[in-house]
């Protein structure tokens, strides 16, 4: 028997922690000067280094370096005067020198922390979510699994391509999160967004979510009011905001299950499944791999001097509480409209086509309505669906040059939504073209009043609101493609009525 | 079994290092490879005798820091170059046995 | 010119240079040597004949279009099997790297090129350079010129024993704990380890990062400071490479004046554990080194009774990690019998066929010092007596500008006499290891032959971090003085072959 949610929180308090790896936006990778790019054919962007050649060397890359420190900062942590890069040792084909460059118990930034905002019935509602620390690492290479469903299990082989060998990551790792209570799934949520957008507004990545640029280890643990923490899972590899909000709210039950029927938690690793939402068991914590730390003897300490943090600190741009704060203001909206496109992930896409010449209304006319709606349809973000910002505009312009109605602009959305090319392309495909020549129009409302005498008559007679059905006949007409300010201008027109 | 000696080397252990250092060593050489371990850590633990819980390590004998690149990418190796040394090469990819257990 | 062979890099150089002889003729003389006596002496991994010729051609037209100037252009040399080269066998003596060709060259096998430097080829050596010996090689043990059943040295038993057989002129050793100038002092040949950083170690297949450190061998001290001005030099390729000028070492070489230098003498390092043959050249050095003007310290370095076991703590810990990409996965030999082996099964065979005993022991030992619950106790508290050592030199440099011991405690030993016995093999290091630990630079330059069995004895000279021209100058003001009293260099007595 499956616990209800809410039965959870009545008996349980949760407490969570996040650690979440974050590809960085350099233009090389981490300790070599191949192509940080994503994609490229496999195996172009190697070199003796991020294929651990024998006899390489790493040396790091002072921008990837720049950009912790410029993170660290924004999450108000303290930058160490003095740290260093460990090896990690553990032998896995995705990863070249078998043994991965990381930072172990000497991380660039402690001790920071974010403001998170939650809505909740009682309106807005934030967390301080404390930061234990900021590192560097590089990332490995990418497994494809043959002759198994794709899957590890069952597999005959497997095929590593190491373009992303050595891509730089940084791993943001939290405190654990206490107090949240119910509101746990969305703090985790809420928290994952904001450092997306702290990321992305300090331009240290774009963090491309679908192409797994950000990855989350969820800890979960239960235990009742009063009693000592519980034993904690974590779930790995959880990918998306939504993912980390289910991961956190199916581990809940499944733990609270457990405690209800008298066993105990085990202490492991668990994998999410992005299809059912549901973790398995993965390895067991308890027989831990020894990963043997000892500081990387090929590089050097990195000391950042206090002339180099203020530098860095110079260039850090509004943080995004403010700037959500600011746009609120210049929107004239509600904490509870802005929350609501927050949490919907339409902000930036709204800034980006306001940016690109469309009315602040239209623009959250469009995300928050139609597009969100897809988008809940579809389980997933509004960013991943084939519309941009710039799309928006450009159906924008067409509205207001009156090349477009508002219903052909819906049939524009659905052609993108399905992916058959640009506007342009849609709209001459779907055969989009407002019928704008007054002889055609014309033709159709004498055709219509010849349907319907006696409302002419009414028109004449004074009650002008009684076009409104020869205007609709019209346009039926017209299957919707004429604009219907202008059949009713022409409609009174030839009726000689004057409003 | 051979007695855990004061290092804790036996050859329990013995055999639990060759597995993390991926080296399948037989039965003969885990019995060799415990009383070497043993032989050579108990020649040099006279190393534990030096007080120097308040001396700083040395891990690198010239003291450098702060040494970085410049973030700019550069080509990097042709297929060419490296596969004739690669012991299995497939669909632009390297080839490997299949993986049991997961990642770190 | 005559006897190509027995000539100096220097004095072939300047031939070549004055277009007295072509680096061909030079070069083809040595591979002529190579093929008469390497089946005996068995330096060499790997020799490209037609290649190095064909290189030596090229070098050669450079020179007749002024094209080069390099103190060494159309000089031949032998590399370390652990210096990867572009396209060339790359095997660091180990089977598991058996028939690998780098996609790459090391930075100094590109500086080499850039000074029209010809490579006659690999070097044989201790596997992974673990050794001091070369008998862990996994490709067969070199023999030392001066008595084939005895041992070259190790690691760079190859490079050592190329030059003592008058194969090559001059030759690239690594040294970690020892692995240049243990094998220079055996062999009668002089043999450098620089300040660490100075040399880059961008391609040089890596035993313990920390230590590790590339240098020139050659039969005489200047020989040895021409190629290390080649070599030296700041790499961005490298980070623990030193950003500064090079200093002039030929100069230093050429001034060779020690009148007023203090010179000392480590009291730990002579005693106990040293033939007495060997001590007896070592006090004899003493004495030249006063008539040539050096006043003698005795100074003591109290830690360094401890060096040996920070080195097997360090050095292997590191080496367990360098050596884990060696796993039969994108490089290298793959051992798997098609049935269905998972790649855990796969690497683990691959490893336990492709590496030796030695190498598979100092895996095992290091994977053990860095293991949860030992770190502290081992690698954490090796490192802290590597700043007591590091300190010790530092206080003896405080009193002394340079100090001296025996570079080994043995003459050459013989061929099997050790090999199962791997604490006796660790001790042939005992007085090398401080200067790696500490990151000094050293030279071990030959000072006679012990009277007991008539084997080369090599003295180890040591000066601060930075400060290698030192050796050049103590090194070719003591070697002049004994090459007076012989009428030659020491190699000269080696058995002809």
């Amino acid at each position: 028997m499956t616990t209800e949610y809410n039965a959870v929180i009545t008996e349980f308090d949760p407490i969570i922690g996040l650690e979440t790896h974050i590809e960085l936006g350099t233009n090389s990778k981490m300790f070599c000067s191949c192509s940080a790019q994503f994609g490229g054919e496999p195996n172009t962007f190697v070199c003796p280094v991020c294929l651990g050649m024998p006899g390489s060397m790493p040396v790091v890359n002072r921008v990837a370096v720049e950009s912790t420190i410029r993170m660290g900062l924004a999450l108000n942590c303290s930058i160490v005067p003095w740290c260093r890069f460990a090896r990690k040792n553990y032998f896995y084909p995705d990863m070249p020198k078998n043994y991965q460059i990381s930072q172990y118990d000497e991380p660039l930034c402690i001790n920071g922390y974010l403001d998170v905002t939650v809505a909740t019935e009682n309106g807005p509602q934030v967390f301080r979510v404390e930061i234990e620390r900021v590192h560097m690492e590089e990332d490995t290479g990418k497994l494809l699994h043959a002759g198994g469903a794709g899957r590890i299990h069952g597999a005959t082989h497997s095929l590593v391509d190491y373009n992303r060998a050595g891509i730089p990551l940084i791993e943001v790792v939290t405190k654990p999160i206490l107090g949240t209570g119910d509101l746990a799934p969305e703090v985790a949520k809420a928290y994952v967004a904001e450092l997306r957008d702290l990321m992305r507004a300090l331009g240290v990545s774009d963090v491309r979510m679908e192409e797994g640029s950000l990855r989350c280890d969820v800890n979960v643990s239960l235990s009742r009011p009063g009693e000592e923490w519980g034993t904690r899972t974590e779930t790995k590899n959880v990918n998306s905001l939504r993912s980390v909000e289910r991961a956190v709210r199916t581990e809940m039950i499944r733990q609270a299950d457990r405690l209800r029927s008298g066993e105990r938690i085990i202490q492991e690793t668990r994998h999410f499944n992005e299809e059912t939402g549901d973790t398995t068991s993965g390895r067991s914590k308890e027989q831990a791999e020894d990963y043997r730390y000892f500081p990387e003897p090929d590089l050097v300490p990195i000391a950042p001097s206090e002339a180099w943090i203020e530098e860095l600190r110079g260039t850090l741009p509004e943080i995004p509480s403010v700037r959500r704060a600011r746009l609120q203001i210049d929107w004239g909206i509600s904490d509870f409209d802005m929350q609501s496109l927050v949490n919907a992930g339409a902000l930036d896409l709204i800034v980006a086509s306001i940016d690109a010449g469309v009315q602040p209304a239209a623009a959250r006319k469009w995300w928050t309505g139609e597009l969100t709606r897809v988008a809940n349809e579809r389980n997933c973000e509004l960013e991943e669906l084939t519309v941009s910002p710039s799309d928006i505009a450009e159906i924008e312009g067409l509205i207001s040059a009156g090349d477009l109605t508002d219903k052909m602009a819906r049939s524009v959305f659905e052609g993108l939504l399905a992916g058959e090319g640009s506007v342009s392309q849609i709209v001459s495909q779907r055969g989009l073209v407002v019928v704008s020549d007054d002889a055609s129009l014309i033709a159709a409302i004498t055709a219509a009043l010849a349907d319907s005498p006696d409302i002419a008559e009414k028109i004449q007679g004074g009650k002008i609101a009684a076009a409104g059905s020869i205007v609709g006949a019209v346009m039926k007409a017209t299957q919707g493609q004429a604009d219907a300010a202008k059949v009713r201008t022409l409609l009174l027109e030839q009726l000689g009525v004057k409003e | 079994m051979t007695d855990t000696s004061a290092n804790g080397i036996d050859q329990n252990l013995v055999v639990h290092l060759g597995k993390l250092a991926r080296l399948e060593l037989t039965d003969v050489e885990v019995e060799h490879y415990t009383l070497q371990l043993e032989q050579i850590l108990g020649a040099i633990a006279s190393i534990s005798e030096v007080a120097a819980a308040d001396i700083p390590p040395t891990s690198h004998p010239i003291p450098l820091e702060n040494v970085y690149r410049e973030d700019i990418a550069i080509p990097g190796l042709l297929h060419e170059d490296f596969v004739p040394g690669a012991p299995s090469f497939e669909d632009d990819r390297f080839r490997v046995p299949r993986i049991l257990g997961e990642s770190a | 010119m005559n006897d190509l062979i027995r000539q100096s890099a220097a004095t072939l150089a300047g031939a070549i240079a004055r277009k007295e002889v072509s680096s061909e003729e030079v070069t083809r003389a040595h591979l002529d040597r190579i093929s008469q006596v390497d089946e005996r002496v068995h330096a060499f991994l790997y020799v490209d004949p037609e290649a190095s010729i064909a290189r030596a051609r090229e070098v050669d037209q450079q020179i007749a279009k002024g094209e080069l100037s390099s103190p060494l252009a159309g000089v031949p040399i032998a590399l370390k099997d652990l210096v990867a080269t572009k396209g060339v066998p790359t095997t660091c003596g180990s089977r598991i790297l058996s028939g690998w060709r780098p996609p790459y060259s090391a930075t100094i096998v590109n500086k080499l090129h850039a000074a029209g430097v010809v490579s006659l080829g690999k070097t044989n050596m201790d596997e992974f350079a673990m050794g001091s010996s070369t008998e862990h090689s996994g490709y067969g043990p070199t023999h030392n010129p001066w008595d084939l059943d005895r041992i070259p040295g190790g690691s760079g038993g190859g490079s050592a024993a190329a030059i003592a057989s008058f194969e090559a002129p001059l030759a690239i050793g690594t040294d970690t704990g020892g692995s240049i100038r243990q094998p220079a002092a055996v062999t009668g040949t002089v043999g450098v380890k620089p300040t660490y950083g100075g040399v880059s170690r961008y391609g040089i297949v890596a035993l313990a990062s920390s230590l590790d450190q590339a240098g020139p061998c050659a039969r005489d001290v200047m020989d040895t400071a021409i190629l290390h001005s080649v070599i030296a030099g700041h790499d961005p390729r490298d980070s623990t490479s030193i950003n500064a000028p090079v200093p002039d070492f030929v100069a230093a070489a050429l001034s060779a004046d020690i009148r007023g230098m203090k010179v000392g003498v480590i009291k730990e390092l002579q005693g106990e554990g040293f033939q007495p043959g060997v001590l007896q050249r070592f006090k004899q050095s003493l004495e030249i080194l006063t008539e040539l003007g050096a006043e003698i310290v005795e100074v003591s370095c109290p830690h360094f009774q401890y060096a040996l076991g920070a080195y097997y703590l360090i050095l292997p810990s590191e080496a367990s990690s360098n050596l884990a990409r060696f796993d039969g996965m994108r490089f290298g030999i793959r051992v798997d019998d098609g049935n269905d082996r998972s790649v855990e099964q796969v690497m683990s065979a691959t490893r336990e066929e492709g590496f030796g005993a030695e190498v598979k022991r100092r895996i095992m030992l290091g994977t053990y010092a860095l293991s949860s619950g030992y770190y502290d106790a081992y690698y954490g508290q090796a490192q802290r007596i590597r700043t007591l050592i590091t300190r010790d030199f530092e206080a003896a440099f405080t009193e002394v500008d340079v100090l001296v011991s025996p570079t080994s405690p043995t003459t050459a030993f013989k061929i099997g006499e050790k090999l199962d016995d791997p604490l006796a093999m660790y001790l042939n290091d005992i007085a090398t290891i401080p200067v790696n630990l500490a990151g000094n630079c050293a030279m071990s330059l030959p000072i006679g032959l012990a009277p007991e069995d008539g084997l080369p004895v090599g003295l180890q000279i040591i000066a601060p971090a930075m400060a290698d021209s030192l050796l050049y100058r103590v090194g070719s003001a003591l070697e002049s003085a004994l090459v007076d009293r012989w009428g030659g260099l020491l190699i000269s007595e080696a058995p002809s072959l």
